[in-house]
């Protein structure tokens, strides 16, 4: 079991306590009506499901419970950073963090 | 006297003890603290099971954990019979009864043995190749035998009385593994002050110190300082000491799960003791002292009942005082079995012989057996084991070749090498490293938080054990925050000598491949089922596991698996390093699933959810379906009905007069805030802004792709306030729906989202008579339908109490929704009950409902949709706003496949023979005639009788369906095909007067 870190709680909390949503960073388009199927596809499709870093939302179900971010590493599982939702994603990593990172 | 073969003065049991014991019916003595191993071995008894596919005989290898052999059911009592205990765990207590497994009808003549003399049909692969043909032979015939005859022990057919218990910790330092390397470790970090666990899996603590007679430490015996040192440590406040506890899995972040048999070694345990205690530790640090494993020799019928690992061996004499034989053979490729030797005779049993497979060993282990008159033969190799049911004899041979001479001998006590228990730090994602120097796989490249220590780590010899795993004890504790130590290392006085030995098959094995000399005892792997594998084209090790199924046993092939990659790779002609090691995977031992489950069984496994009026329900005599976690009233039935007469007489009744419906698990969520309306027309395909306050509409939520995703009546109340319905299952997912747009897509909205589903208790009452049995019981609240018309809805009393009143219906018929506080749901649901009495009113179920519903054509949800059904599939094109610039699925629903002609659309189903009501799912078919496999063109998603209609009735998917109109389909049934015709989906008041009539 994970241990996650809330970043509106600001603590860290069993995984029991929250539930992954899927990809963070992937914006619904201000005009919707006007993208074009390849556009949806990749909007609504399409997921990096990356070996090694990876971008994703979180919920808090069962404390606070809003959406938040975190950076996870595939590999070994560890969170590296989590961050609330709404804030861009980071463009540095905490160091030490990509010790898992897949070549 | 509790056994022949113990010996008096030898073990640390005392003698005073006695525990009786039965093992196939046979009453044996035994002492408290033997485990059913050495207890049958004090009685001579080295026969207890039958092995897995061939049924050969089979007697106790080990003293611990690693026992592949000597598996037995113990049975407490009808509902206990506990399968596949190692006897070599399982402690004795008084009038502990257990049983041999897989023979019959007896241990000693067992029908089932001819599958040893038949064994060259069932090598290597076998499954695979032999059960091919007939397919259908597989499931019936083949599966179900070959289960029954390859069986362990039989699973009880009652459900478990026992209870079981479940608990979280946190801790700095979690040490597992209790033997010198574990207690030098949990020494250090607890002399620090930090929160220590100490776990080992033995009843006692001192791991290879139980059967090591040669060492001292801190001038004492080494297994008394082990229990000095726990009494120790069990004193302090900050450590916790689990005996009998296993770690068997290793989980991310330094998650241990740990399981604690805490009473199974109990004559009769108490209710309040559980039998198991399952632990989920987080550890700051972990530090591993999980051992070494001894590995056995591979060579000619080296299963036979008496041949047992060396180390066992002194265990069974140096612990339990229990003398494994009166005159025993030692088969050797490294010095600990020396040991075993050296002991036996000290304790007066005969050593026939040692056969050391090394050439020239020294050191003053042989110095001191040969010392003692030990007969030692060197560069020798035993090539076969005589005897069946118990070893008779071992056959020596040069190991380059040479005369045979046979030694009669009563065991076989044998030392291939002894193997580093990695496999926690294997499942902490650790990756091991071989060693070519020592031929062993050791820590290599840490994932967690942890460190080895003592032998797991490869670390030889007892004083450099103790050094290291006291310093990494100190190191775990400062790294997990302590400040300096203040405590003294323990002292090593003396020690044993350890050294290599040998990986993989001995001379004794083959190349004849008549013979069988077992690398896998459990599964019944031999060396030649391995060279078989490679042979085959196996060449990755995780191929050749698979096909031999060697290390897949219950025993996760503890002793075995060395051994198998050892042969693969001899055979391939690849270093070991090559050929790699198969991934090893928790549970360390077979946990049981008590132990993971704990409470959470039976009414606990999962809420069970009851509305306000269900106490009204059940003294009604309703009978309830599960609907989610709800109980939901599903029929009312009266004297002498059953479900489908019951059904009938409430659905007419509802048409007829009047009828109450407890709704109240309906989903319900309150969207308020300056930005409701806003918000609504985003999460919802229809218009909202020019709701007016007091009016209601039927809303559809799409997902992003366009499909349909929940549907409910919502109420506007005030500009700002909308009371929200959802399907009963719904309800959860869509909160979360709405939290996730709200929170993450559309912040910037002034909202907020408040479930009420278990606020309002809901009372539908539907029917002609329906504002006759609510009006007079409501105030402030104008019933007329010019005031109050169908869908709308007002705030008000009804009964005295509050009331959000919605004039809605899911029927059809004029009807209301009654929402009451939930505390009042029951008191309204009586008077309202007591009102409609007068009046003819009936009470009705969910299955009346869907029928009622289905006559009108309104579709739910999840039955009549399933996740691909657009609004426009559901015939329900009119409330999807055509003005709007954007909600959740607009731009989904205009994928050029979900405007495609030719999709499945809703449409009503009639049976040409009315009284035929179809199978719900049954797929529909254009001509009933064409060859299988037919095409399919849709499938039935409702199904009824309608009592009202006089016939069946039925809504389906179909492709193309609104323009099939009055066409004929057929539905092909096992007994039949079934003609219907497509039809609208209102059967019943079509122009839908009756909504205010």
């Amino acid at each position: 079991m994970l241990l996650i870190r809330c970043p509106y709680c600001e603590e860290e909390r069993p995984e029991l306590e929250f539930r992954n949503a899927g990809e963070a960073h992937v914006a619904r388009s201000a005009n919707m009506v006007g993208e074009s199927d390849d556009d949806f596809e990749k909007f609504f499709f399409i997921r990096s499901n990356p070996k090694g870093i990876i971008y994703e939302r979180w919920r808090h179900m069962h404390g606070c419970a809003r959406f938040f971010n975190a950076v996870r590493d595939t590999v070994t599982d560890k969170f590296v950073m989590t961050y609330r939702a709404g804030e861009p994603k980071p463009s540095k990593l905490p160091k030490n963090s990509n010790e898992g990172l897949a070549k | 006297m509790s056994g022949a073969l113990r010996i008096p003065g030898a073990g640390r049991l005392s003698q005073a003890k006695t525990a009786r014991f039965s093992f196939d019916g046979q009453s044996y003595a035994g002492i408290e603290g033997d485990t059913l191993a050495s207890a049958l071995l004090a009685n001579g008894v080295h026969l207890v099971g039958r092995s897995f596919k061939y049924h050969r005989p089979r007697g106790i290898l080990s003293a611990g954990a690693e026992e592949p052999n000597a598996l037995v059911q113990i049975v407490r009592d009808d509902a206990r019979k506990t399968p596949n205990v190692r006897a070599t765990v399982q402690e004795l207590y008084d009038g502990l009864a257990a049983n041999s497994q897989n023979r019959w009808p007896s241990l000693s003549f067992d029908v089932g043995a001819v599958n040893d003399l038949a064994s060259p049909l069932f090598s290597a692969g076998f499954y695979y190749k032999t059960f091919m043909w007939p397919k259908a032979a597989w499931k019936s015939l083949y599966e179900p035998k070959i289960r029954e005859a390859a069986g362990l022990g039989v699973s009880p057919d009652r459900p478990d009385p026992d209870h079981y218990s479940s608990r979280y910790a946190h801790c700095d330092v979690l040490v597992l593994g209790g033997g010198a390397a574990g207690i030098a470790a949990a020494l250090a970090a607890a002399e620090t002050g930090v929160r220590v666990i100490l776990a080992d899996e033995q009843a006692e603590f001192g791991g290879s110190l139980r059967f090591e007679s040669g060492a001292k430490i801190d001038g004492k015996d080494g297994f008394a300082w082990a229990q000095a040192a726990i009494a120790r440590l069990g004193a302090m406040d900050n450590v916790r000491v689990l005996p009998r506890t296993t770690a068997f899995g290793y989980y991310a972040q330094n998650f241990v799960g740990l399981v604690e048999r805490v009473s199974d070694h109990l004559k009769a345990p108490g209710h309040d003791l559980p039998r198991e205690r399952l632990w989920q530790v987080r550890a700051k640090r972990v530090v591993l002292a999980s051992g070494a494993i001894e590995r056995h020799m591979v060579f000619a019928n080296n299963d036979r009942p008496g041949v047992m690992l060396a180390a066992a061996a002194r265990t069974f004499l140096n612990h339990y005082g229990v003398a494994v034989g009166k005159n025993v053979g030692i088969y050797t490729a490294n010095d600990s079995a020396y040991g075993a030797a050296i002991d036996l005779k000290k304790a007066g049993v005969n050593v026939a012989a040692i056969v050391d497979l090394r050439d020239n060993p020294t050191g003053p282990v042989i110095d001191e057996a040969r010392a003692l008159g030990i007969e030692i033969n060197s560069g020798r190799a035993v090539i076969r084991a005589g005897g069946k049911l118990r070893v008779s004899s071992m056959t020596v041979q040069p190991k380059n070749g040479g005369g045979e001479r046979t030694i009669p001998v009563d065991a076989i006590l044998m030392s291939a090498g002894w193997t580093p228990s990695v496999h926690l730090f294997s499942q902490s994602r650790g990756k091991v490293a071989f060693n070519d120097e020592t031929k062993r796989f050791v820590p290599g490249t840490y994932a967690q938080d942890c460190v080895s220590v003592g032998a797991c780590n490869g670390t030889d010899g007892l004083a450099a054990t103790v050094d290291e795993a006291y310093a990494a004890g100190a190191r775990a504790a400062k790294d997990a925050g302590a400040k300096a130590a203040k405590g003294v290392k323990p002292k090593v006085d003396a020690s044993e000598s350890w050294s290599r030995g040998m990986l993989g098959a001995a001379p004794g094995a083959g190349p004849d491949t008549t013979v069988k000399a077992f690398v896998d005892f459990q599964n019944d792997v031999t060396a030649k089922d391995i060279r078989q594998a490679v042979h085959e084209g196996m060449r990755s090790i995780e191929h050749v596991k698979r096909f031999t199924t060697n290390g897949m046993a219950t025993d996760q092939g503890k002793t075995s698996n060395m051994h198998g990659l050892a042969i693969a790779a001899e055979t391939l002609g690849k270093p070991i390093p090559e050929v790699g090691l198969t991934t090893f995977r928790a549970p360390y031992t077979p946990v049981t699933f008590g132990a993971i489950v704990s409470h959470a069984r039976g009414p606990l496994f999962d809420p069970t959810r009851r509305t306000a009026i269900h106490p009204w329900a059940e003294a009604q005599g309703a009978v309830f379906e599960d609907v989610g976690q709800w109980k939901r009233a599903w029929y009312f039935p009266q004297a002498g009905e059953d479900m489908h007469a019951a059904v009938d007489r409430e659905c007419v009744g509802v048409r007829n007069q009047a009828g109450l419906f407890d709704a109240s698990t309906l989903g319900k969520i309150e969207v308020v805030g300056p930005d409701a309306a806003k918000f609504m027309e985003l999460l919802y395909t229809n218009p909202w802004e020019k709701l007016e306050p007091g009016r209601c509409r039927y809303g559809i939520m799409l997902r992003e792709d366009g499909f349909i995703y929940d549907d409910g009546v919502v109420g506007r109340l005030a500009p700002d306030r909308f009371h929200v319905t959802t399907t009963t299952g719904g309800a959860p997912r869509v909160m979360n729906h709405m939290e996730d747009y709200l929170q993450t897509e559309f912040p910037h909205l002034n909202v907020w989202l408040t479930s009420i589903t278990e606020q309002w208790a809901v009372i539908a009452v539907q029917g002609p008579k329906s504002r006759d049995i609510i009006a007079p019981l409501v105030e402030g609240i104008d019933m007329s339908d010019e005031a109050l018309p169908h869908m709308s809805v007002r705030e008000g009393k009804i009964c005295g109490v509050p009331t959000r009143l919605f004039r809605m219906s899911f029927t059809g018929e004029r009807g209301f929704e009654v929402n009451v506080p939930a505390d009042y749901g029951q008191a309204v649901w009586e008077v309202l009950w007591a009102e409609g009495q007068k009046h003819g009113a009936t009470a009705y179920g969910t299955e009346a409902m869907h029928v009622l519903r289905a006559e009108k054509g309104y579709i739910i949800v999840g039955q009549d949709t399933d996740g691909t059904v657009t609004p426009n599939d559901a015939g329900l094109d009119w409330a999807v706003g055509k003005k709007k610039a954007d909600f959740v699925g607009i731009r989904g629903m205009a994928r050029p496949d979900l405007v495609a002609k030719g999709r499945k659309q809703l449409v009503g189903l009639k049976t040409k023979d009315p009284k035929v009501v179809l199978e719900e799912g049954a797929q529909i078919v254009e001509d009933p005639k064409q060859a299988i496999p037919m095409k399919m063109i849709g499938h039935v998603t409702s199904s009824y009788w309608s009592q009202n209609c006089g016939r069946s009735i039925a809504l389906a998917l179909v492709a193309g369906g609104r323009d099939r109109m009055g066409d004929t389909l057929y539905v092909p049934m096992p007994d039949g095909v079934i003609e219907v015709e497509v039809a609208g989906m209102v059967f019943f008041d079509e122009t839908g007067g009756r909504l205010n009539g």
